[in-house]
């Protein structure tokens, strides 16, 4: 089974890579561009057959390494489905 | 008494050895190399968490370096009482380890930064800066891509509250303000300590301010208070 595990920065947090990427679309020329956020897109091979085992097991991943939660949030789904 | 200094050497970290010729050279006391892969802290006094890159800075600065063996026996020193000085990638380790509060995000600029920055002393009655004056100025240098500090505002409200933030970016007068912060920081947070007042981090690095030839020795005076807190028995010796 596999993961798709998403980490973005807390609303709150500043994300000048971000505003920097807006100021470039800017000068491209893509006007309508209100804000860019970057985040991280991580894909886990988890070797379970269960959804519930793997859905909690991610989750803890999450929590204990894959975001630092002080400044980011996370969402995951499981492969074929778009539940988290 | 010889003061026995702890240096901790992950691969990745650049400043280890400038830690261990402060403690060894600069103050004249025992000075030890503590591997990441070697749980033994070798009785030392006080551990520093030197600068640099620990891990390549993989996910995030300071993210991995925390699994090492060496850091299950710096948490269990640190919840002793042990002395332990988290100096710019340190201090990154430390927050991803939650022995510190917060967090280091990319600065504010964008760009890494390598400068002499003053930092004001806000807090004289730690062990950390006991020889130094309330509102004293410290020019200590620094370098580092990621050391915006951030805590959301319960955090920092805390930190302010218990007076754990030892010192702020200032100008050369003690100013606070936007144009002298380097980084972005929150509140201009240079350095902050945990709750027991034994665990402390900071982005500047005061061990590249020890000698008249660094351009500054105003960093001396931080570890000259660490070794007089273990002298008159503030600390916790690592079992050997």
């Amino acid at each position: 089974m596999k993961a798709r595990v998403y980490v973005t920065l807390k609303n709150g947090v500043l994300d000048p890579q971000g505003k920097a990427v807006a100021h470039g679309l800017h000068s491209l020329g893509f006007a309508e561009v209100e804000d860019v956020r970057i985040g991280k897109y991580m894909e886990v091979a988890i070797a379970t057959g269960s959804r519930a085992e793997a859905e909690s097991r991610v989750r803890e991943m999450c929590q204990k390494l894959l975001a630092n939660q002080v400044i980011e949030d996370f969402r995951f789904d499981l492969e074929g489905d778009g539940a988290s | 008494m010889k003061v026995r200094w702890g240096v901790v050497s992950f691969p990745g970290s650049n400043d280890d050895d400038d830690a261990l010729h402060l403690a060894a050279d600069v103050l004249g006391h025992d000075a030890v190399r503590l591997w990441h892969k070697d749980a033994d802290l070798k009785g030392v006094d006080i551990v520093i968490l030197p600068g640099g890159f620990s891990y390549g800075d993989y996910l995030r600065c300071g993210a991995i370096a925390r699994f090492s063996p060496v850091m299950q026996s710096i948490r269990a020193f640190a919840d002793g009482g042990g002395l332990v000085l988290a100096i710019c990638n340190g201090f990154q380790i430390l927050c991803e380890a939650g022995l510190l509060p917060g967090a280091l995000v990319r600065n504010r600029s964008l760009s890494f930064v390598c400068q002499d920055v003053a930092i004001r002393v806000d807090n004289a009655a730690t062990k950390l800066t006991s020889q130094c004056r309330e509102g004293e100025i410290l020019d200590i240098p620094i370098k580092h891509g990621e050391g915006c500090y951030f805590a959301d505002q319960a955090t920092i409200d805390g930190l302010v509250a218990n007076r754990q933030v030892l010192f702020h970016y200032a100008d050369a007068q003690g100013v606070v303000s936007a144009e002298a912060n380097p980084n972005g920081s929150l509140d201009s947070i240079a350095g902050v300590c945990n709750r027991a007042g034994n665990v402390f981090g900071m982005m500047p690095h005061p061990e590249h301010a020890v000698e008249k030839l660094l351009g500054s020795v105003d960093g001396l005076k931080l570890f000259l208070s660490l070794a007089d807190a273990v002298s008159s028995g503030r600390g916790a010796r690592a079992s050997a």
